[in-house]
């Protein structure tokens, strides 16, 4: 890649993280350290702003640049993404988002500690939520891998590693002095930009095949080299019955982990009533579908205008299709309108990355902070203490960091489907059971989560991503035993399964009482927070 | 041009019943709301301070609070079901009837492709009718219930109500 792309992306990022660093120290100034402040920007946001921070949090490089990618190699196949990432909202509108911000304070745990023994839950849904946010977080830095590799073409690995490590600690900075305050309106920020660039580049998409979906399809078939089966599903999951299971088991993780997201649950605290949280979810669905939506026509028009295969030797997984689109609809490469745009796209795919890890930072901060710390130490501490260390767990961010430079070769999408998986499976099961099943048990709750967390993780290590196959992480050695690369059409049931298992063994007797007052907490927001 | 539009159109047209409704809702009593609160023990009335567990089993039995959460059941549980059948119907033609999708309806674009922006299609409308739903159906009914309970649980101690009363006394925007 030419200098003078560098030179602009570089100089955009910059005031990218100028704009953020300026919002950071805006917004914490005159705060009190309060776990209110820190954990739920004090409750005060309006219902579109957290529905834009909420899109900002959700719409990751997965989206952006995985899901195009995805479409731009394999067609139709990629487009379950788009679909799968959407209909999910419909379980957190129905089933969650309004009951979580009722019963909650701060975390996922809060809600399913509430009419339990604390110490256990928390201490197991603390686990998975960090073990998800952990994965979600490798995903994004595999994309800004992809990006800085495709800016930065020239220099050294070890340079460009770097550049990754130190961009995600400024984000770990940030959110430890920002909290979720500043950690909103970077999303805010970032959401705006991605629809702006989304927007941007859909139009100029359909403005070069001048409105005709028909000829932009009939070309992305012709230039993928698979011809009208591009355009149809099986490309990547059809063939044998073990790719069309993995596709199934993708399908059902994509609908049901949104709803176990850590970090897209704690948004719902920002908001002051039940109301609002649902008001903000409706906005985000909106916000959402119109950029899946846009997503696609980018994917068939990276596959139509740049070519897959060109796409492929750029990035094996796909994950460059959007930059090297922008690039060809700008002009191409070398002429200024190509450059600018390429540069743009860049630029923003770049702070969409950088968003999430910072949104995720905190969620993950604060299950450590609020949920490990606080049940494993004694009861009755300071409240400083716990935003205190939650300021410093950000580090798990560094954590992930370190992790994401492994994984380079995976597409960021189906990284994400894997976070996915994991928060279907362990965190789904004990909060749906905990809202709806009045017999509902401590043992069922700590069951339910590790019932399927384990499964999850453990499922996923023994698969091909991990070892056995030459696209795998490990592609020298083979302890490959689980044919699917996406645990959830096993791990999910078992989660479900387990939580059943625990709540019908245990002798506990269902507290009425406890009971009662939880659902009419969740249904009416009597005592909310 | 046309996808620009739906982004905005989207936005819009999700959101705006919402505030023409919540006028409306909170203006005047309608009949729904009046009914569903009939139940609700008053605040007023005398009795020897019960306990916070007493307040919210006498709430959770009153007919207004199953009123509610009737309503609630009674639209999400459907619906719930409605979509994700639909969705697994979707996800799983795919896998098992590639034939069938690949079935061409108007030139390039073929049923499979149909059936994915069918799915977008019916997650905006579901998310609108819900939201329609919930804000004319149990908004006005869940909040007298609120309003009735935090006043009988006032002054039994902060172990209660996690948030102190003036917060929550807040309206939904900034």
């Amino acid at each position: 890649m030419r200098g003078d792309h560098q030179t602009l992306a570089l100089l955009l990022f910059c005031a990218f993280i100028a704009v953020t660093l300026f919002i950071t120290t805006w917004v914490s100034r005159n705060r009190q350290g309060s776990a209110e402040e820190f954990y739920a920007g004090g409750r005060l946001f309006s219902p579109m702003e957290n529905g834009f921070a909420i899109a900002g949090d959700y719409m990751s490089a997965a989206s952006f640049l995985g899901i195009s990618g995805l479409i731009a190699l394999f067609g139709y196949d990629g487009m379950l993404y788009s679909v799968g990432f959407l209909v999910a909202w419909l379980v957190v509108l129905l089933l969650v988002a309004e009951l979580v911000r009722n019963c909650g304070r701060f975390t996922l745990a809060d809600v399913v500690a509430a009419r339990m023994a604390e110490r256990p839950v928390r201490t197991a849904l603390g686990t998975s939520s960090v073990t998800v946010s952990v994965l979600y977080l490798v995903a994004q830095m595999v994309g800004a891998g992809s990006l800085v590799a495709l800016l930065l073409g020239g220099t050294s690995d070890a340079a460009r590693s770097w550049t990754v490590v130190g961009v995600g600690a400024l984000m770990v900075v940030y959110v430890s002095f920002g909290g979720m305050r500043a950690t909103t309106w970077i999303q805010i920020v970032k959401a705006v930009l991605l629809m702006g660039g989304a927007v941007a580049l859909t139009v100029l998409v359909l403005v070069h095949f001048r409105g005709d979906v028909n000829s932009l399809l009939t070309t992305a078939a012709e230039r993928s080299g698979h011809g009208k089966d591009f355009l149809a599903p099986g490309l990547r999951y059809g063939g044998d019955w073990t790719a069309r299971f993995d596709f199934i088991s993708l399908g059902i993780a994509l609908v049901l982990g949104t709803a176990g997201l850590p970090h897209i649950l704690s948004r719902f605290y920002t908001v002051p009533t039940a109301r609002a949280a649902r008001r903000s979810v409706v906005w985000s669905i909106g916000l959402i579908g119109s950029f899946y939506l846009m997503t696609i026509v980018l994917g068939f028009g990276a596959a139509a205008l740049v070519g897959s295969a060109e796409v492929r030797s750029s990035n094996a997984a796909g994950n460059t299709a959007v930059p090297l689109l922008a690039l060809v609809l700008g002009g191409g490469e070398g002429s200024t309108g190509g450059t600018v745009l390429f540069a743009v796209v860049a630029a923003i795919a770049f702070a969409t990355i950088l968003a999430v890890v910072a949104g995720i930072t905190l969620a993950s901060s604060a299950s450590v902070a609020h949920d490990l710390y606080a049940s494993l130490r004694r009861p009755g501490r300071k409240q400083y203490g716990e935003v205190a260390v939650a300021r410093v767990a950000a580090g798990i961010g560094a954590v992930a960091i370190a992790l994401g430079l492994l994984a380079q070769n995976l597409n960021v999408a189906f990284l994400v489907g894997l976070a996915f998986a994991v928060a279907a499976s362990a965190n789904l099961p004990a909060l749906l059971y905990s809202l709806f099943w009045r017999n509902f048990t401590t043992r069922g709750a700590v069951w339910a989560v590790y019932g399927g967390l384990v499964p999850a993780v453990v499922l996923v290590l023994v698969s091909p991503v991990v070892s056995g196959s030459p696209a795998s992480l490990f592609p020298g050695v083979d302890f490959q035993l689980f044919p699917l690369e996406n645990p959830g059409l096993v791990s999910i049931p078992l989660g479900f399964l387990a939580g059943w298992l625990g709540t019908v063994t245990s002798r506990e007797k269902p507290d009425e009482a406890k009971h009662a007052e939880s659902e009419v907490r969740a249904l009416t927001g009597a005592g909310a927070a | 041009m046309e996808k620009e539009a739906g982004a905005t159109a989207a936005g819009v047209r999700l959101d705006d019943p919402w505030y023409e409704a919540s006028a409306a809702g909170w203006g005047e009593a309608d009949g729904e709301g009046d009914a569903a609160s009939d139940g609700t023990p008053g605040p007023g009335e005398p009795r020897p301070a019960p306990s916070a567990a007493e307040i919210y089993l006498e709430v959770h039995r009153s007919a207004a609070f199953r009123e509610v959460r009737r309503r609630y059941r009674r639209f999400v549980a459907p619906a719930a079901l409605a979509f994700l059948l639909w969705y697994l119907a979707y996800v799983v033609a795919a896998t098992t009837a590639p034939g069938l999708m690949a079935r061409p309806v108007a030139g390039a674009v073929n049923v499979a492709m149909v059936a994915g922006l069918g799915q977008f299609l019916t997650t905006f409308l579901l998310t609108w009718a819900y939201a329609r739903h919930a804000r004319l159906r149990r908004d006005r009914a869940a909040l007298d219930l609120r309003w009735d309970t935090q006043e009988m649980t006032r002054g039994l101690g902060p172990d209660l109500a996690n948030g102190p009363g003036p917060r929550t006394t807040r309206g939904p925007g900034r």
